[in-house]
């Protein structure tokens, strides 16, 4: 799979490079789009209505499992409406693709599949609708606290929440019993299970973690950290803020003692060592189930779910993942792309997500008993559901990403990365990822505070 | 072969033969990899060794779900490569053979320019361009049509120069003026005394464009998002990238399989034309 790496590390440079240009081109342009945005989409809740009623055809571009279902169902239920699906790559595939088409000024889909965390990138140098004007605000109480948040930037609402990640503590049940380690709580008791386990079984991990820019936002976010916050053009970075800190202070211990094993995730030899016990715990998000059923079959019967461990004791935990549909401003019909954006994740669409194994951002589901007390075959019929629902309502509040968090992650590796390669101190790593990105952010526009 | 003895062969070598069969080893590894690998499910892929069979033996299956999946997207992305090898690589050697004929065989102003020019474009990589080629192409309405893929391809620096050299020494300049002489004008000339004396390097040129065609991933990859469009190489890489986070779901055993499928016309291409090659690259090396 060498040749699947490489091709990777291309694709992050090339995302960088349109990053950089989208956001230059954003900067540039950025009055004409204004202007334009706000004289052509006037549109309230009816329009909304009457848009699906008349009809028309739109496209879709995204890479969820459920999405060729889900556009199947749609197009049943409303026979004038004419939706073109299209999977245009996954993750930075996808953006690439998409901020391309924007900065092209065509080709750009109706509605596009965006992650929490690249929201920001899109929607403020205004490439997305604000759905504020047909309404949408009224779904507020349908969704979870912090999905709800994950889908505004500034005042304003750029997508319906299609799913959540509140992260939970994924162990093999099997590997913690042969070697006696009990569930940690705190995280001082899973730095001492990673000792314990790789003293005892050298080939063993507690984890895996090669250096990544998600799961480091994510852990920081648990920990209290607040290193991103952006107010218009003016972004402050602090990636050495307290929460940060407690970070590295714990993470510290298991990337110097060598004490998590360098496998990249999402690899053949991920997945392999999911299922051999090579890998012992997973803090990740409440989607891994699904992956795990479908792609980690050897590791059956041996996983269980716990809830994450703290610095304290006390339930806290952090998103990891997931993502919304949005209306692109480039869409010549708007309302009908709402429309379809209201159907897949407030509406019937949300049904066929979670039966290809999606965990849900809606608060009815995640609080409907035939979903909270499902019991899991994969996980030891352990009603893995209660954990993660509980999970959802516990997620730190006040995260915000960066406005050019692509750009950001694909620099992680070359920044931050190089003290996972030399088993060094991750504070250092994170003060030259953050002078990179106020350098970055300077020079596209961004008043950068850091 | 051992009947044969010549008074040059010179006496074997231990080392030399020692790093022979490391490099052997080193590119027949990946390859053997490959081949047990297609023939191993999904489940088998993650928990066999890699460089043996897996507990069934899936080969048929791999190659009938690679072709099957997604309504057959594979064999509609194959269709996509070949078109642009054919198109693009063919009009690359084609408009190379003619241009190196002409810069190598006239004497014009300009000529040393266009040499300079040349030489710079050999030592921009590709990629390097792909962004600004895509900005063009956008203003032009092209991308996401096939024209943003065969376009760019048409144009082969590396190409051109091979020809042009290759033609400066394959083509003897009495020959062309005894074909004026003869009354025949230079479009005839090109086209009947030329290009038989230019067949190597026309094949070497042929294959390079070939294989970089085939093997073209990045400007595909940002001039297209229509999966209609894909070269298999970018279809291949969307398949692997299935396996990245939430909702992943991973084919790696028909991405192996597809992997397979996807070299087999460039070895047999190669297979097929190396004895022209090999002419083509020791050509003018007696002079």
């Amino acid at each position: 799979m060498k040749s699947h790496r490489w091709g990777i590390r291309r694709l992050v440079v090339a995302g960088a490079a349109l990053t950089a240009l989208a956001v230059l081109a954003a900067c540039g342009g950025g009055s004409k789009t204004d202007s334009a945005g706000g004289g052509t989409t006037t549109g309230s809740a009816d329009a909304v209505d009457a848009a699906l009623k008349a009809g028309g055809e739109i496209t879709y571009w995204s890479w969820t499992p459920s999405a060729q279902a889900q556009v199947t169902a749609f197009m049943k239920q409303y026979p004038n409406v004419k939706v073109n699906y299209v999977n245009a790559g996954t993750g930075n595939d996808h953006y690439t693709k998409l901020q391309n088409a924007i900065k092209a000024g065509s080709g750009a889909p109706d509605v596009a599949q965006i992650e929490y965390q690249a929201l920001p990138q899109f929607a403020l140098p205004g490439s997305l609708v604000d759905l504020n004007q047909y309404g949408f605000s009224q779904y507020e109480s349908a969704y979870t606290a912090s999905t709800w948040a994950a889908v505004h930037a500034g005042s304003g609402l750029f997508g319906l929440p299609q799913d959540s990640g509140p992260m939970a503590l994924f162990y093999n049940k099997e590997v913690f019993d042969k070697y006696g380690i009990t569930v940690p709580k705190t995280w001082d008791e899973y730095v001492a299970a990673a000792k314990k386990l790789h003293a005892a079984n050298p080939k063993a991990y507690i984890t895996n973690d090669s250096g990544d820019a998600g799961f480091t936002t994510s852990m920081i976010w648990q920990a209290g950290g607040q290193p991103f916050k952006t107010d218009g053009k003016n972004v402050t970075i602090n990636l050495q803020d307290d929460g940060s800190k407690k970070w590295t202070g714990m993470w510290n211990q298991l990337v110097e003692g060598g004490l998590v094993s360098n496998i990249p995730g999402w690899t053949d030899e991920w997945f392999k060592a999911l299922g051999d016990g090579t890998i012992a715990t997973l803090p990740t998000g409440a989607w891994m189930p699904g992956v795990m059923e479908s792609s980690v079959k050897a590791g059956a019967g041996k996983w269980a779910v716990a809830p994450m461990p703290t610095y304290d004791g006390q339930p806290a935990t952090a998103e990891n993942g997931g993502s919304t549909e949005s209306v692109l401003k480039q869409s010549k019909n708007p309302a009908l792309a709402a429309a379809f954006v209201r159907w897949l994740n407030h509406d019937e669409g949300v049904k066929p997500f979670l039966a290809s194994g999606g965990f849900p951002a809606t608060t009815a589901d995640l609080k409907d008993p035939a979903f909270v007390d499902k019991t899991s075959a994969y996980f030891g019929g352990q009603k893995i559901n209660q954990v993660l629902t509980a999970a959802a309502g516990t997620v730190v509040k006040g995260w915000s990403y960066l406005p050019y968090e692509l750009y950001a992650n694909s620099i992680y590796g070359d920044t931050v990365g190089k003290a996972y390669q030399s088993k060094s101190d991750l504070n250092a790593g994170l003060t030259s990822w953050q002078d990179a990105l106020v350098k970055y952010g300077n020079e596209q526009g961004f008043q950068v505070n850091g | 072969m051992s009947t044969v003895t010549s008074p040059l062969r010179p006496k074997r070598s231990k080392l030399l033969t020692g790093v022979m069969v490391l490099y052997l080893l080193y590119t027949i590894v990946p390859l053997a990899w490959l081949l047990l690998s297609t023939t191993k499910t999904q489940d088998d892929l993650l928990s066999t060794p890699g460089l043996w069979f897996g507990k069934s033996f899936a080969f048929f299956t791999n190659i009938k779900d690679t072709l099957t999946y997604n309504d057959g997207i594979f064999l509609r992305w194959l269709g996509n490569t070949v078109l642009y090898v054919v198109v693009g690589a063919g009009g690359a050697t084609l408009l190379a053979t003619a241009a190196g004929y002409g810069l190598a065989k006239y004497k014009f102003t300009g000529r040393r320019a266009v040499f300079a020019v040349l030489l710079g474009a050999v030592a921009v990589p590709g990629t390097a361009l792909a962004v600004p080629t895509f900005l063009m192409f956008s203003n032009l309405g092209l991308t996401n049509t096939v024209w943003a893929i065969i376009i760019p391809s048409l144009v082969s620096p590396f190409g051109l120069y091979l020809m042009w050299v290759y033609a400066t020494d394959a083509v003897p300049g009495e020959l062309l003026e005894a074909a004026r002489i003869d009354g025949a004008g230079e479009v005839r000339t090109f086209f009947t005394v030329a290009l038989r004396l230019l067949a190597p390097g026309i094949v070497t040129t042929l294959l390079f464009a070939m294989v970089s065609t085939w093997n073209n991933y990045f400007l595909p990859l940002i001039m297209l998002s229509k999966p209609n469009l894909y070269p298999l190489t970018v279809g291949l890489t969307q398949w692997s990238n299935q396996a990245t986070g939430v909702g992943a779901r991973p084919i790696y055993n028909l991405v192996v399989t597809g992997s397979l499928l996807t070299i087999v016309p460039l070895v047999v291409a190669f297979l097929l034309l190396q004895r022209f090659w090999q002419s083509g690259l020791s050509a003018g090396s007696v002079k």
